[in-house]
């Protein structure tokens, strides 16, 4: 196998036609993740930011994350034995495969938002309620702004982890990139599997980078530290009332807290391609 | 005003975080908090000053007895209408992180349906009033410092133009030299604005200067003393008082007494620039050094000036008085100063002359004797 062939690959007209080829399974590779997604938000969101909200029943978060030593693809096919016989169309496998990669996302998801409303400053939410907000507003308009890096990160990592994972709804013979790595596995034809790979390496790239755009525009600068690093200098020399501000040299900085919780490398670029780069010997573990 | 009638907060357990080693944190308390004044809570920790100030907006409800305000009870009110019509600083400012603050500013008059634009420009006055650079509006909380987000923090609680005030230690997580400043400006406003405030903390000089009343709370929450600062200086009600007034009572009482017109003595000065030969032709071993407007600059050690006045030859020990400051600031500049004489300025800042400790001394005895027989008044002014 050499450059020429996983170029050749790509550069083939026919791999990029009908319903086997590119273009087609990467829609389907986007549909099953968006499906998962919505799933997986629908649930964690409003749990998380309850549980961040209320303080109780915290250990939901610690029970997810545990969660996350499940292995997905052993989970899949106890599932589809499960549901299979009771349905008699291709949502027997839909079904499964959206279930098991919903239980991958719902771990980021629900710590990132949990963490995030967590974090907000005691003093900020004590000020909003004794100001006159009600708990609505004091979660939508204070808690939620604030919780948003976190939460963005938590969505972040979700999204790479449910593209990288998403190959194996080839294994129940449904679509997406996984095919290329199932079928090329199945036919020994390795520059298929490794330009499957690369696709899925790929999605996984843009989609972060999309996600990374977004955060940077919805995000407050006063919470992303950009407004911090741009005119704390500008502030110390020429302000008139310039006080001495002793804790505030390392607000800039991201928050411990976000590593930590958000799980272990599933925030960097480099740790998903290095995760989707070898699904198949992934997900036999 | 504000009027607590038997106000009672008990905790189930020891859990509360004003409780102490009891259940109770505030005991049977009755207090009213004047319209227009500024009515201190202080007292250790545990006397329950912070729970008394949180029920008066209800972020903690009383166990029993009754809060009211001009006349209703709050009980009675809806709790946001409530707390929107009562300003609210905290110690740490609990600004909202992700807003500038500007509208950190408007958060109350957005809350109660003010439009935009009127909210902002009203912001913008009240940014300026609280002493804040007008560009500093489109910053965010964590470009400004301690004592700057402490001063949006009062903006904030101003801007729907509430008449009462809470504020809980708003000052006291900034650093001694900000904290005057603040106390200063606010009690400036304060003088504009004259909204009833309801003050906690912990710190008694703090009490002391900014009150017009003080409340000293003992621990489980019961008023130990409610009464003037110079009352309470002069005359604390028991040994619990006393001991948490603390130590210097008397010099601290005369910050409260307005210096009398005293004659002062010429001071004869020199400038920087002098050489060491005005220096001693002046002929004591302590000179005043004034500037070119005539504002005392500070001493100079006529032995140790080499060749000419500098700074560095400066001593900055000694206190400034002013002509309209206090007999205490009077009597400090006469102590504090290397020469013994004591340096006295006008409110502009310029040298008016210079007084020492023991013709201050006199000016006290005779205030505290016209306090003693009221006929006697006179004849110490004559002095």
């Amino acid at each position: 196998m050499s450059l020429a062939k996983i170029f050749g690959w790509f550069t083939d007209p026919a791999n990029w036609q009908g319903a086997d080829g590119v273009p087609h399974r990467v829609l389907e590779h986007l549909l099953y993740t968006g499906l998962t997604l919505l799933v997986a938000l629908v649930v964690a969101v409003p749990l998380g930011a309850w549980v961040g909200h209320s303080g109780r029943l915290r250990w939901l978060v610690t029970g997810a994350n545990a969660a996350r030593a499940v292995p997905t693809l052993g989970l899949l096919f106890a599932v589809s034995m499960f549901v299979g016989p009771l349905i008699q169309s291709d949502l027997a496998f839909v079904i499964p495969s959206i279930t098991v990669l919903v239980l991958l996302a719902i771990p980021p998801l629900l710590s990132g938002t949990y963490a995030g409303i967590d974090s907000v400053e005691p003093a900020a939410r004590d000020a909003a309620r004794g100001m006159g907000m009600t708990g609505w507003q004091v979660l939508t308009k204070v808690e939620a702004p604030c919780a948003l890096p976190l939460f963005l990160s938590g969505l972040r990592s979700a999204t790479l982890q449910v593209i990288a994972t998403a190959t194996i709804a080839a294994s129940v013979s449904l679509g997406g990139l996984g095919r290329y790595l199932i079928d090329g596995l199945a036919s020994r034809d390795y520059v298929q599997m490794v330009c499957g790979s690369i696709l899925v390496a790929a999605l996984a790239l843009v989609a972060d980078g999309l996600l990374a755009l977004l955060e940077k525009r919805a995000v407050s600068p006063g919470i992303s530290g950009r407004a911090t690093r741009v005119a704390r200098s500008r502030a110390r020399n020429s302000d008139p009332h310039s006080e001495p501000d002793s804790d505030g040299a390392d607000r800039s900085d991201p928050d411990p807290r976000q590593a930590a919780l958000v799980g272990s490398g599933t925030t960097g670029p480099v740790q998903a391609t290095a995760t989707t780069g070898t699904p198949s010997e992934r997900d036999r573990t | 005003m504000i009027r607590f009638e038997g106000v009672t907060k008990r905790y189930a357990d020891a859990s509360g975080t004003e409780s102490g080693d009891g259940s109770v944190a505030v005991d049977d308390l009755t207090l009213e908090a004047p319209t227009g004044k500024i009515t201190v809570l202080v007292g250790p920790s545990g006397c329950g000053k912070t729970t008394t100030l949180r029920m008066v907006n209800r972020m903690i409800t009383p166990t029993s007895g009754t809060i009211s305000i001009d006349g209703r009870d709050t009980a009675s009110l809806d709790v946001a209408e409530l707390r929107r019509g009562i300003g609210y600083v905290i110690q740490h400012a609990g600004l909202f992180p992700h807003r500038t603050v500007l509208d950190n500013v408007t958060t109350v008059p957005r809350l109660l349906g003010t439009d935009k634009r009127t909210a902002r420009s009203r912001a913008m006055e009240l940014i300026e009033r609280v002493g804040l650079d007008p560009a500093m509006a489109r910053r965010y909380p964590a470009q400004l410092s301690g004592g700057q987000q402490q001063r949006v923090g009062v903006a904030r609680a101003l801007a729907a133009d509430p008449p009462v005030m809470l504020m809980d230690e708003p000052f006291s997580a900034v650093d001694p030299v900000v904290r005057e400043q603040l106390q200063n400006e606010f009690l400036r406003l304060q003088s504009d604005l004259g909204k009833t405030i309801l003050f906690v903390t912990h710190d008694i000089d703090e009490a002391v200067k900014l009150g017009d009343q003080v409340a000293v709370l003992r621990v489980g929450g019961v008023l130990a003393q409610l009464d003037s600062p110079a009352t309470l200086l002069a005359d604390p009600v028991d040994d619990f008082v006393a001991g948490f007034v603390g130590r210097d009572r008397g010099y601290r009482a005369l910050s409260f007494a307005a210096a009398p017109e005293l004659s002062l003595a010429d001071e004869p000065t020199v400038s920087l620039g002098a050489s060491a030969d005005d220096v001693r032709a002046v002929g004591t071993p302590w000179v005043l050094c004034v500037g070119d407007a005539g504002e005392p600059l500070g001493w100079v050690r006529a032995a140790a000036v080499e060749s000419e006045v500098t700074r560095t030859v400066l001593h900055r020990g000694g206190t400034v008085a002013s002509t309209t400051g206090s007999l205490r600031a009077l009597l400090d500049a006469a102590l504090s100063s290397p020469s013994g004489r004591g340096v006295v300025a006008d409110a502009d800042g310029r040298l008016v002359g210079t007084i020492r400790a023991a013709e201050v001394i006199p000016a006290i005895e005779a205030r505290r004797d016209a306090a003693a027989s009221p006929t006697s008044a006179e004849e110490a002014t004559a002095r």
